[in-house]
């Protein structure tokens, strides 16, 4: 506070205030795929109430939001969508992984589901359970707000330090070895026939 | 012996298929050649005019198995409640059915899934592609030969980091 100034008034870093503002108003936008979506849901219903804590107006359109929630497993086929809806959120932007599924794909781990999101898009918060309870995702929501606060600035500078992905390495070796071995033999496969005189 | 059974026996000869029963199910193994025949007789001639289910299995590694593929057709007769099961088996390297849109739509979605998950191709459909997997998959994820975690499809897409997006 300065001092010796008018009451009403006080003075704080544009930083500071940016982050205030920008904490205690997240426009999440719920990416719900599976149980996880019951569970936050129930988080903006009046018995866990996320509106207490500035994060109660979901929109479904992507451009009006600015916290990403993926609540549940998410496969190939919806991955691009997902990314596409990343890109369409204005900055600043944070998201949450919500729930085992979206942070490591899970009970899952089969041909057509994704090994975690943090694969493909930036994570911010990681929230475990299956489905987590709406109070481990206030929790997540009240960690968010703290990163925010913390490390914030007002032109999100923040985030273009950060220029690789997030989360674990994108490919197991394992799979690595097993679509390598699939392309050889498909090659081999391909000159074999193409030798054989027609 | 149900009546059904001995209709079918007048209409294909008795060496024409094997019956067999497990629990209260009947079911019919029927040549690919015939199984179109059979599916219209079923439907015209006795009154099954509901195909409940139209289905696959992948024989490979199954005891005593001598054809790869086997497609299931599960057909009731919506007026006596009888239910019935034909099947059929194919093999690759180009395991191709008769189509059975023509007899019921509704083996319209039905025939796309099992062609998506078990590469089994059914000729005279009206818009064979694939229904569940992405246009561009080009495995059949069914097969007992595909493994389980795929091969690297699900890690095949874009990284998007913070300084990009």
């Amino acid at each position: 506070m300065a001092v010796g100034g008018p009451d009403n008034v006080f003075l704080t870093k544009l930083d500071a205030a940016a982050n205030w503002a920008r904490s205690n108003s997240l426009w999440p936008m719920p990416f719900a795929t599976a149980c996880c979506g019951i569970e936050l849901m129930a988080t903006a219903s009046s018995r866990y109430d996320i509106s207490r804590f500035g994060a109660e107006v979901m929109r479904f359109s992507p451009r009006q939001c600015d916290l990403l929630i993926v609540a549940g497993r998410v496969v190939m086929k919806m991955l691009p969508v997902l990314q596409r809806i990343w890109l369409q959120m204005p900055e600043p932007k944070w998201c949450i992984s919500m729930g085992a599924c979206a942070c490591t794909g899970g009970v899952f781990d089969t041909y057509a589901v994704v090994l975690g999101v943090d694969r493909f898009i930036p994570v911010d918060i990681y929230v475990p359970g299956c489905p987590p309870r709406p109070e481990q995702l206030l929790a997540s929501i009240i960690d968010l707000q703290n990163v925010i606060m913390e490390k914030g600035t007002l032109s999100g500078k923040e985030f273009a330090e950060r220029r690789t992905a997030e989360g674990p390495a994108p490919l197991s070796l394992e799979e690595l070895r097993r679509s390598r071995d699939f392309l050889l033999e498909k090659a081999i496969e391909q000159e074999q026939s193409s030798q054989q005189p027609h | 012996m149900s009546t059904t059974e001995e209709r079918l026996k007048e209409r294909f000869g008795a060496a024409g298929f094997q019956t067999s029963h497990f629990r209260d199910n009947v079911r019919f193994d029927i040549s690919s050649e015939n199984i179109q025949s059979a599916l219209a007789f079923a439907k015209n001639d006795c009154g099954f005019d509901f195909l409940a289910e139209l289905t696959a299995a992948d024989l490979l590694e199954y005891p005593d198995a001598r054809n790869r593929f086997r497609v299931i057709y599960v057909l009731v007769n919506t007026a006596t409640g009888e239910r019935i099961i034909l099947r059929t088996h194919v093999d690759l390297p180009d395991p191709t059915l008769p189509s059975a849109v023509p007899l019921w739509k509704g083996a319209n979605w039905m025939e796309r899934e099992v062609f998506d998950m078990f590469g089994i191709r059914f000729s005279g459909h009206p818009n064979l592609k694939r229904i569940l997997m992405p246009e561009e998959f080009v495995a059949f994820p069914l097969r007992k030969d595909y493994p389980l975690r795929g091969r690297g499809e699900r890690h095949n897409f874009p990284v998007i980091t913070r300084a990009e997006s």
